[in-house]
């Protein structure tokens, strides 16, 4: 593998919400920025840019992850997921997405997309995951609305849905 | 924040990922998770010329027992060695700092040779692996050494690490039957770093009190096996004997609190498992 220059742009090919992507980025680019400004996903929020505030997070290879903390070389044939990802149709919210409505999980909504993205792979991974699970993973996130109450609400309640759909006879 | 421009390399062979660095010298850093690392690029805190990203190389990617030590190899994600199906049995105190390690976000991407490279005074990892006696393989082309985590931690985010060398693995001793673990810590957030970190073990040679948050590099105490009542006055002169300081997160004064009440927890809490 041969050193890349830090003056050029280098190719990175991943997979983007299912699709094959080849974007090309510079060394030093995050994959936050690579995200928003080479490939238009704007739905992927950029806060603190030290792994602090968690408005960033998206997916990777399943498992959520500071796009901030990333460099977008580092994503060279990984699976990456955004919150665009979520719902199939732009007219349609996910269930966990609607929750978020439905249990006013939203306020000012700048931290939504990095919690929803955690939330996802959390439910993916423990489908119908208890309050405990969901506190642990909302404390990788800043919401200066203070809204936690109301998200913790409404990702319980898409976690129940899930239950429900899971065993529809329980 | 951004990064500084560096240059890149990403490594198919171990060989050719030591070479490089031994090219070089001190210009050169390996990146493997990146979660200590791209924050400091972030607020060019760090410019290194060239980043070696070492996470392609399956021969890092490894954890085994070896002996009575776990080796953990400079590959492996923090969310691995935590879902490792025989952590609990080996590495309980590990066990019981993986909860306040970063967040299940940076645990994902973050590897435990990554924050032991990265030596924060007040990091969970590094305090775990010195308070059970641990040692860090180092690499380079030109040798192979093995230093204990008690010289291999110097300072302020120091270690023993030298120029052209890599964490190739770290050893953390395994679990003896009859010893008691314990871990707690005190931070802002759930998750963040730590105002002060504890971590006791008791065995059959007596109990080892590791703290992290208080002096620029986590410390180790031994201690006898004491009785309730001789608690206080021991973990009163450890509070005393570390270099406290006032910053934005805590005065020293409360810093010391923290080590009288957490230290007198994780000491209680692991000669009680002992039993």
């Amino acid at each position: 593998m041969p050193r890349m220059n830090a003056a050029r742009k280098h190719p990175v090919d991943f997979t983007l919400n299912g699709r094959t992507v080849l974007a090309e980025a510079e060394n030093r680019m995050l994959l936050s920025d690579l995200l928003r400004h080479e490939l238009g996903l704007t739905g992927t929020h950029v806060g603190c840019e030290h792994g602090v505030c968690g408005a960033c997070t998206v997916q990777i290879d399943g498992k959520p992850a500071r796009a901030c903390l990333t460099l977008a070389q580092q994503v060279r044939g990984s699976d990456v997921r955004t919150v665009e990802a979520l719902s199939p149709d732009p007219a349609v919210l996910s269930p966990l997405q609607a929750a978020f409505r439905r249990h006013h999980g939203l306020q000012c909504g700048f931290c939504t997309p990095g919690i929803l993205m955690s939330l996802d792979a959390l439910l993916r991974e423990r489908p119908g995951a208890g309050r405990e699970d969901i506190r642990e993973h909302l404390s990788g996130h800043l919401c200066r609305c203070t809204g936690y109450a109301t998200i913790v609400e409404a990702a319980l309640a898409a976690a129940e849905e899930q239950r429900k759909e899971e065993k529809p006879n329980a | 924040m951004k990064p500084a421009s560096f240059d890149f390399l990403c490594p198919e062979t171990l060989e050719e990922a030591l070479a490089v660095l031994a090219e070089g010298g001190g210009e050169a850093r390996v990146i493997a998770g990146g979660q200590s690392l791209v924050p400091m690029l972030n607020m060019r805190l760090a410019r290194p010329a060239l980043l070696v990203d070492i996470m392609r190389l399956e021969v890092l990617h490894r954890i085994e027992t070896s002996g009575d030590e776990i080796v953990v190899g400079a590959g492996v994600r923090q969310a691995e060695l935590e879902a490792w199906p025989s952590l609990l049995r080996d590495l309980p105190l590990l066990a019981a700092a993986f909860p306040w390690l970063g967040h299940v976000q940076t645990r994902a991407r973050g590897t435990v040779c990554g924050s032991i490279a990265h030596a924060d005074p007040s990091a969970e990892l590094p305090l775990s692996l010195l308070t059970l006696g641990g040692a860090v393989s180092l690499r380079s082309r030109k040798q192979k050494r093995r230093v204990k985590a008690n010289d291999f931690f110097i300072g302020m985010m120091a270690t023993d690490l030298a120029e052209g060398e890599m964490i190739e693995a770290v050893h953390f001793p395994k679990a003896r039957p009859g010893s008691g673990y314990a871990f707690r810590e005190v931070g802002r957030r759930h998750g963040d770093f730590a105002i002060v970190a504890c971590a006791a073990v008791a065995d059959d040679s007596g109990l080892r009190l590791g703290i992290a948050g208080v002096d620029d590099r986590p410390r180790v105490f031994p201690l006898p096996a004491l009785n309730d009542d001789q608690f206080d006055d021991a973990i009163n002169d450890i509070a005393w004997s570390l270099n406290a300081r006032d910053d934005i997160h805590a005065s020293a004064r409360y810093r010391r609190e923290l080590v009288r009440s957490l230290g007198r927890e994780t000491l209680k809490e692991a000669s009680r498992c002992r039993a």
